[in-house]
């Protein structure tokens, strides 16, 4: 459990300083890099650095469409088809960065597993 | 196993990455797009418009206050700055629309849209727009003062592209997964040349070939007369022209080619044009000239409009910008104040190209062989390859049809002559109307302007008024490219241009105002060729007689005028249907629906249902009198409303009004009420989808993205009144796009206002914050600051500095 939660704030934190000099694809560098540090096992190799970031970019998104009133965000909800439901636009963001994070886990513990034959 | 499950996974991993990186059809590429760090999360905010910015160019220091409607006041000390700062907040707020502007002028659509835009790029090609851009270059660099300005913007311009980082780019380079390209003079000139082909860049002559060739030459005439019976053109009737001591061209020898043409390039819409009026300081109610300004464009989010305040020491000036132009296009200074109209006239003609032989390398001029030349048009797709199209080029113009295009004959093809690419300094008009500061500065601004033809109302601090209507005309034989020409005929050129003091203008008239709403320029007593090339005929009345009613008016009589809705062209026809209608034959349904367009006082207000009966039922009429002219594989155009109306009261049994597919023979009565029942059955299905048919619900205007209307980012039912051939011009799509009223009191007093908001932002509340207030027909008072010196209104400054 230990590991679980520390691979979880390490993704974040990683992700976090990644953001201010790489462009998005830097969720699945931090997810790869924290798979290396801390290996987990089963289907917490994926849902933890996927839970890590879907929650890092809901946060984020959140904390910038609230601050403008979610002018923007109302009308991406309806350039998507999700009928205006900013939720569920900041909802799609989150997993798309966590869906990006959590292969990047898989692959770093497959290479984890590579290099330690 | 091990092996195979890394493969798996670096696979499932780089497809992952690929499949959020990548734009997939019209779907943005969704991690890119929706990411916080630089995805559209980070437009959610407004511009920011405060601090100190350092910026290539600039010789001194520059001030950019910022009033709470997001109008930049700047304050810059020299030319060369004022025009690279506004360059540089142009492009702050709305960089996004100024390129995509040049590059749908330019016919580069495809590189960012894909393959859905080729056609349109190929037209744009064919129409010889780059030529065009290129052409204007050529005569703007024979001005180095103008140049050197051109440059400064640029650079403005360049300046705040090249501090742009990926999270700052505007949505919908996000959206379309691209980035802006620097900017250059050869932008500006492919942005006038946007404008250009939206505001002269139709014709009919090609239509009207077709309907002579069909009607012959009497029955055309009845159909599309030159002038109609009774007009009230821009420049009054009665007017002198005895100064004019050039004689018009004369009729040559020889026939012209009686072609049928299947089809014309894609028009402009019609119904772009405006209204502008001033009155005298006898007629204004406080003794200073009043001037309005209302430009009927496409309503779209960017507005077509920026709004600006453009000061040095030597010159302060307020108003409309083009994004993409320099200085003010329609505004004032503290001495002048002037405003646009389209002058619509015939100045794209055609000419039936005959070649040698099948390479098409030469075509018949005279005597001889003249050679083409190849402009070669390399229209790039995004995502396949590029298209390559080679245009022929004579001496009238590009040969815009031919085996190639929109036709089959090897031997034949049709060249464009068009004012548009002789090349103008148009710029230069604008930045020395910016500074001009009496009738003289005026008039001499203009001599530069070439087109698209524009009436240019004015009013000065001094007292005058006028109206010019310049562009550069033709002087043409009567009947000259009015239909397809022999391009073989040397005497079918333009022979020569109307020199520029005799365009027709008109200074302080007796009557106390000057206005055009696109109507005739001139009654048939101007020594020069002009026919009806479509002018309106409804508008111009509506706001003559409004200012030959009473003594003087005041800014609130203006702005009633801006929001009349009176339609003056169902009062014309109305009241004779109702005469001679046979009611008997209406249903009860029918009768009520009847009932209520009786009661109509003829007001295009958004509460009432006659507008919406009168506007299906027109439709419905219009339809079925012209039913003859719906054939396949002939551009025709119908004739137009004014004389439409005039057949069906004067020529009620003439055989045009027969229904071709019925074995009875119709009349014009017969019409009148085949088509109110039309009418009636097409407003009962309306309703029972979308409930009562009052004017705002049925005509339901909106204001549309400049990106194909993405409906996300546009406006909809929009509760404003008015219409086609209405004062209040506003139709579903198309309307005043900004509207200016102007006293020359001392400094000026302006009120303004336009259906957009000066952000190009969608996650700006100033996108469209002037939408509601445009809307109801309300305006903003225009801050006109007479120093930098901040002020209450001030909401926040700007400092651009040299670096």
């Amino acid at each position: 459990m230990k590991l679980k939660i520390l691979n979880f704030l390490a993704t974040i934190v990683v992700a976090f300083i990644f953001s201010f000099f790489l462009p998005w694809w830097s969720v699945m560098l931090a997810a790869f890099i924290t798979a290396i540090l801390f290996s987990l096992r089963n289907a917490a190799v994926f849902l933890v650095p996927f839970l890590a970031v879907t929650a890092f970019w809901m946060a984020y998104s959140f904390l910038l469409a609230s601050g403008n009133d979610y002018i923007l965000a109302k009308k991406i909800a309806v350039l998507f088809p999700f009928g205006g439901s900013t939720f569920l636009l900041i909802l799609i963001t989150g997993i798309i960065g966590g869906l990006a994070a959590g292969v990047a886990g898989i692959f770093g513990k497959q290479c984890l597993l590579i290099l330690n034959k | 196993m091990k092996y195979l499950k890394f493969i798996l996974s670096l696979l499932l991993t780089a497809s992952v990455f690929y499949g959020l990186d990548k734009k997939f059809g019209s779907a943005p590429p969704i991690g890119k797009f929706l990411n916080p760090y630089n995805g559209i999360w980070q437009n959610e905010t407004d511009e920011n418009i405060s601090g100190t910015i350092s910026i290539s160019g600039l010789k001194d220091q520059v001030t950019v206050h910022y009033d709470e409607q997001l109008i930049p006041h700047i304050f810059a000390l020299n030319d060369n700055d004022l025009y690279n700062a506004q360059g540089y907040i142009t492009a702050k707020h709305r960089l996004w629309q100024m390129e995509f502007q040049t590059y749908a002028a330019a016919g580069r659509l495809s590189e960012i849209i894909g393959e859905a835009a080729l056609n349109f790029d190929r037209q744009q090609r064919r129409r010889g727009m780059g030529f065009g851009a290129e052409q204007a270059l050529k005569k703007i660099k024979e001005d180095a003062e103008t140049m050197a300005l051109l440059k400064a913007y640029a650079e403005g311009v360049n300046s705040y592209i090249s501090q742009l980082q990926p999270k700052d780019l505007p949505v919908e380079y996000k959206l379309l997964d691209y980035e802006p390209e620097p900017w250059t003079v050869k932008k500006t000139a492919l942005l006038l040349m946007y404008m250009t082909k939206d505001l002269s860049g139709g014709d009919s002559d090609l239509e009207y070939t077709n309907a002579l060739r069909m009607l012959g030459k009497e029955r055309f005439d009845l159909l599309y007369p030159d002038f109609y019976e009774d007009i009230d053109p821009i420049i009054p009737k009665g007017t002198d022209w005895s100064f004019i001591d050039v004689p018009i061209t004369e009729i040559p020898p020889g026939e012209l080619p009686l072609d049928s043409i299947p089809k014309n390039l894609d028009k402009p819409n019609p119904d772009n044009g405006s209204n502008n009026w001033a009155i005298s300081a006898q007629k204004s109610y406080s003794g200073n000239p009043i001037l309005a300004n209302d430009p009927h464009l496409g309503l779209n989010l960017p507005s077509i409009w920026f709004v600006m305040q453009l000061s040095t020491p030597n010159h302060n000036t307020f108003g409309a910008t083009l994004p993409g132009a320099l200085g003010i296009i329609s505004g004032f200074n503290n001495y002048i104040s002037w405003g646009e109209t389209n002058a619509t006239r015939d100045v794209l003609d055609w000419y039936k190209i005959e070649f040698k032989d099948e390479t098409g390398n030469e075509y018949k001029y005279g005597d001889t062989w003249k050679t083409v030349s190849y402009r070669i048009e390399e229209i790039r797709i995004k995502g396949k390859p590029a298209y390559v199209d080679s245009v022929r080029y004579t001496h009238h113009g590009p040969v815009t049809f031919d085996k190639n295009f929109m036709g089959n004959n090897k031997l034949s093809g049709y060249a464009m002559k068009w004012s548009g690419h002789i090349g103008g300094n148009n710029q230069r008009t604008f930045l020395e109307l910016n500074k001009g500061k009496n009738y003289d500065d005026y008039v001499n601004a203009l001599k530069h302007y070439t087109a698209p033809a524009q009436n240019f109302v004015f009013a000065s601090a001094q007292g005058d008024i006028a109206i010019w209507i310049q562009g550069k005309f033709p002087n043409k034989w009567k009947g000259q490219g009015k239909f397809l020409m022999d391009g073989s005929n040397p005497k079918h050129d333009w022979q020569s241009f109307i020199p520029q003091p005799y365009n027709a203008h008109i200074k302080n008239p007796e009557r106390g105002f000057v206005s055009s709403a696109n109507q005739h320029p001139v009654d048939e007593s101007y020594p020069f060729y002009v026919f009806n090339d479509g002018y309106e005929t409804y508008r111009n009345r509506v706001i003559n007689n409004f200012f030959n009613s009473r003594d003087t008016f005041n800014i609130q009589d203006f702005k009633d005028l801006h929001n009349n809705n009176y339609n003056l062209k169902a009062a014309e026809l109305l009241p004779y249907i109702f005469e001679s209608i046979a009611t008997a034959g209406l249903t009860e349904e029918e009768l009520s629906i009847f009932n209520q367009i009786k009661k109509w006082e003829f007001n295009n207000n958004i509460d009432e249902l006659g507008p919406s009966i009168w506007s299906s039922w027109w439709k419905h009429l219009n339809d079925l009198v012209w039913d003859e002219f719906d054939i396949e594989n002939i551009a025709l155009d119908r004739p137009f409303t004014y004389q439409t109306i005039h057949l069906l009261k004067t020529e009620g049994d003439n055989e045009f009004m027969d229904i071709v597919d019925t074995p009875e023979i119709e009349t014009a009565e017969d019409l009148f009420l085949i088509s109110f029942k039309k009418a009636a059955k097409s407003l009962i299905k309306w309703k029972t989808e979308n409930g009562d048919y009052n004017w705002n619900a049925y005509k339901s205007t909106y204001v549309g993205h400049l990106l194909q209307g993405l409906p996300a980012f546009s406006r909809f039912n929009l509760p404003i009144g008015g219409g086609g051939n209405i004062v209040n011009a506003t139709k579903k799509n198309h309307g005043p796009s900004w509207r200016m009223i102007v006293e020359m009191s001392s400094p000026p007093t302006a009120l303004g206002i336009y259906p957009g908001g000066q952000s190009g932002n969608p996650g700006s509340k100033y996108y469209d914050n002037f939408i509601d207030d445009w809307a109801a027909g309300n305006y903003h008072s225009l801050n006109f600051m007479q120093s930098a010196i901040k002020t209450e209104a001030v909401m926040a400054t700007q400092t651009l500095i040299p670096n």
